[in-house]
């Protein structure tokens, strides 16, 4: 009870400095809205058709590309974690790919994709391909040798303990990589709708209020809904975390 | 054969394989790999004998972008590792700053370009603030983490011997926190690249990110290959650094169990 | 003898989620400078409260303790403990040296306090291990680090939690006639807390026994064994046997079902101990082979 409070005293104390600040002077008033501003717009924009719309485009995307990186970089994942000569094969490949920056690939995705939803949740995959994959092995990696070696004395074959035994230990581990893998989608969704413009989206809708009418009380509404959206996915997938797998200690996640 | 000459030789039977298949497509936007080296030639190294070889590209794009990068990286790391030590230590503190803390991170960085554009306007204090703020959550809520797990008896053992404050922080908080701090700065250096390129793509006409949008908009897919490839051994190299520097660092752990920072975030 | 440290209807409640915990109910005693005092208790009496408070690091909620007369408020200087905890009271990022010299950096010049840090090592024969990490060493090698370390920073007051319950049983014997000597030599006050009957007969100058939870004296026993003592000797003594026979029938005295309950829990306990303890010989043998060959 207390923390929470205090969470909210905070909260309030940050509000509270941001809104002098913004009036001080220090920065010209139109660079840096006080909240009471940027909250009046919020609430405004929160009965706008359009704004809504890109807010739902940029969690539509999101969706899809958490859910096409899980799906290729699970079993992926598996492979890798349980053939370890496959692993240390392609380990050169993969220290290579995964530090290329996705918003690199930016400017030669729009040229292979155009500019569409395609191109965005292509570069998201991309990027968040790499934390369930690692996790995914790690979590084969830390596998309990005594559980395979039991299914197996228990005559269960290798398919089977795959699926009866490592996929639900490792759970855990990719459930980790999923929360991982939707912050880092929310922010290669956001950069490429901000850097390349074209499909709609909170990103998009952020750069045209910058560029187009240099209403930074509009910016700073967006980015606040921005990370709304980030504190949710994080926090929702945290709790499905802790119900799903109470089990598991090895959460891996911030309490 | 050893597993370090196989992982090699995969990695060059893939970019073979990549040149064959690129000279059999023959399709503009994938050039072949021989291409793009020697347009990564063309663009980095074909200066004079005592710039040792480096174009002038390099000082003018290729190292104000890393001076950015680890810039940046550095300013997020010392602000990041003092205020989260600090709060770490204080329950109360870490009461009050919590929820604010959480939002902050939930705020996918770019989307405060416009802001930093505004305010530091194009250039390099607005490339620095993008970093910064984009990095310093993972460094500063693993320090948090890290100077948390300073246990009841070594907080008494050193309140018994009355060691100094210094000697408290730096002695004792500081290398209890460090396996968390590494954890944070390996997965903020990584996170720096993408801000860089980020910043870069707006705010300059210097840097690889800019040359890459040069690249693109003049179609040159050589060049623009080059870069991504720059970057990812930049990546590469930096990471690589730095873990060399944290296994010394952390030379007194029991067993090298390093997880992958992903995993810690 | 002047009183060097004075307990003074001294109680301690812990305040907990669940509720509050009564560790410590009343204690008074005194301490008398260069005396070597042994606590003796059942587990879980709140021994280590005890020290705590004395030590300065949590504040009694009754009754004071003063040392040379004054109250104390904070760790005061000149003391140093023993934790019982001693795994976690080493620091895993410094060398055996370095853990031990890590209280003298604030008084002390660096050639000094290499010279003091050898020195010590060398006494509870840990001179080889002084470039080792604690963790390469075992358990009752790591409690003679922590040992080591409180005797180098020479302190006026020395308080012991259990501080020999993990080391082997010949080890056990060279520490303690260790400690009696440098008593003499630099004329410690010691408090040593143990729950092994013997121990406290064959160190102490005094004995106190305390009941089971919360904390209360039940007796403050003068022990007259000539000095100086001597293992087996000693141990043989009829002084010592009778003795020895007293504080067990105290601590049994008065016992309810409950607290022969506690009793046997802590037996069990130290019974675990013991064997850990011949565990982390075999595991310090091998890590030794290991840090050898490689
Ligand atoms: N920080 C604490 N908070 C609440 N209860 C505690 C705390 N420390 C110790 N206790 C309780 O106080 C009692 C005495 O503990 P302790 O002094 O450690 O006993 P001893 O050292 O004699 O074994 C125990 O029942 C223990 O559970
Ligand atoms: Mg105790």
């Amino acid at each position: 009870m207390r923390a929470l409070t205090r969470g909210l005293l905070g909260v309030a104390g940050f509000l509270v400095v941001w809104e002098l600040f913004g009036r001080s002077g220090l920065v010209p008033a139109e660079y840096l809205p006080p909240p009471t501003v940027v909250g009046v717009e919020l609430v405004g924009l929160l009965g706008d058709e359009a704004f809504l719309r890109d807010v739902i485009a940029t969690v539509l995307a999101l969706l899809i590309a958490v859910g096409l990186s899980t799906g290729i970089a699970v079993p992926l994942g598996l492979v890798l974690g349980s053939v370890p000569a496959v692993r240390h094969a392609t380990r050169a490949v993969v220290e290579f790919l995964r530090p290329i920056p996705s918003v690199a690939l930016i400017p030669l995705a729009i040229l292979l994709l155009g500019i569409g939803p395609e191109m965005k949740i292509t570069l998201a995959v991309y990027a968040a391909v790499w934390p369930i994959l690692f996790n995914t092995i790690y979590a084969l990696d830390e596998l309990d040798p005594l559980l395979v070696e039991t299914a197996r004395v228990f005559g269960t074959g290798r398919v089977r303990v795959l699926f009866s035994v490592a996929l639900p230990s490792a759970l855990p581990f990719v459930l980790t990589g999923v929360r991982l893998a939707a912050t880092t989608c929310l922010v290669v969704l956001v950069s490429v709708e901000l850097l390349a413009g074209g499909s709609r989206g909170l990103g998009q809708f952020i750069m045209d209020s910058h560029s187009g009418v240099g209403r930074m009380d509009l910016v700073l509404a967006g980015t606040v809904v921005a990370g709304v959206i980030g504190f949710l996915v994080n926090e929702g997938l945290e709790r499905a975390q802790r119900r799903w797998v109470a089990w598991s200690s090895a959460t891996g996640g911030r309490p | 054969m050893n597993r370090f000459a196989q992982r090699w030789l995969v990695f060059a039977g893939l970019v073979v394989a990549w040149e064959l298949g690129t000279w059999f497509a023959d399709d503009p936007f994938f050039p072949r790999p021989t291409v793009i080296a020697d347009a990564a030639r063309g663009l980095w190294l074909s200066g004079p004998v005592d710039q040792l070889y480096l174009s002038d590209a390099v000082f003018q794009h290729v190292l104000p972008s890393i001076g950015r990068l680890l810039g940046g990286w550095a300013i997020a790391a010392v602000i990041g590792v003092a205020i989260g030590v600090a709060l770490g230590r204080s329950a109360t503190a870490m009461q009050y700053a919590g929820p604010v803390l959480t939002f902050l991170r939930s705020v996918p960085p770019p989307a405060l370009v416009p802001v930093f554009l505004l305010v530091f306007n194009v250039g390099t204090q607005m490339q620095l603030a993008t970093i910064v703020f984009g990095v310093l959550w993972p460094i500063l809520l693993n320090s948090v983490d890290g100077a948390r797990s300073v246990d009841t008896t070594k907080y008494e053992t050193s309140a018994v011997f009355r060691i100094p404050k210094a000697q408290w922080v730096l002695g004792v908080v500081l290398p209890a926190a460090a396996p968390k701090i590494f954890a944070g700065l390996r997965v903020s250096l990584s996170l720096s690249l993408v801000l860089m390129v980020v910043s870069e793509l707006v705010g300059t006409d210097n840097g690889i990110g800019s040359q890459l949008l040069v690249a693109q908009r003049e179609f040159d897919f050589p060049d623009m290959w080059a870069g991504i490839v720059l970057l990812g051994i930049l990546g590469y190299a930096l990471n690589t650094v730095l873990l060399a520097f944290e296994r010394r660092a952390l030379s007194w752990q029991p067993k090298r169990e390093r997880t992958p920072a992903t995993v810690e975030d | 003898m002047t009183a060097m440290l004075s307990v003074a209807e001294l109680g301690h409640t812990y305040q907990a989620k669940d509720g509050a915990h009564t560790a410590i109910a009343d204690l008074s005693f005194e301490v008398g400078a260069g005396e070597l005092v042994c606590v003796v208790g059942p587990s879980g009496c709140g021994k280590s409260t005890l020290l705590r408070t004395i030590s300065g690091l949590i504040r009694p909620t009754r009754g004071e303790v003063s040392l040379h007369g004054d109250a104390v408020r904070g760790v005061p200087e000149d003391l140093a403990v023993v934790f019982q905890d001693y795994s976690r009271s080493l620091f895993p990022w410094l060398t055996v040296q370095k853990n031990v010299e890590f209280p003298l950096k604030r008084t002390l010049g660096r050639a000094q306090r290499r010279a003091r840090a050898a020195e010590v090592l060398e006494l509870v024969g840990l001179g080889k291990a002084a470039r080792k990490y604690p963790w390469q060493l075992s358990g009752g090698m790591q409690q003679r680090v922590a040992i080591a370390r409180a005797l180098a920073y020479r302190p006026a007051l020395l308080l012991m939690d259990e501080p020999f319950a993990s080391v082997d049983a010949q080890t056990r014997f060279e520490l303690e006639d260790l400690l009696l000597k440098v008593k003499e030599e630099h004329d410690t006050t010691v408090l040593v807390v143990t729950h092994d009957i013997d121990e406290s007969v064959y160190l102490g100058d005094r004995i106190l026994v305390l009941s089971g939870s919360p904390a209360s004296v039940v007796a403050d026993l003068r022990v007259d064994l000539p000095a100086p003592r001597e293992q087996i000797a000693t141990r043989e003594s009829e002084a010592f046997v009778a003795l020895r026979g007293e504080v067990a029938r105290l601590l049994n005295v008065g016992k309810g079902a409950e607290e022969l309950r506690a009793r046997r829990k802590a037996d069990e306990r130290s019974a675990r101990k013991w064997a850990e303890a011949e565990r982390a010989e075999v595991s310090r043998a091998e890590a030794e082979d290991r840090a050898a060959t490689s």
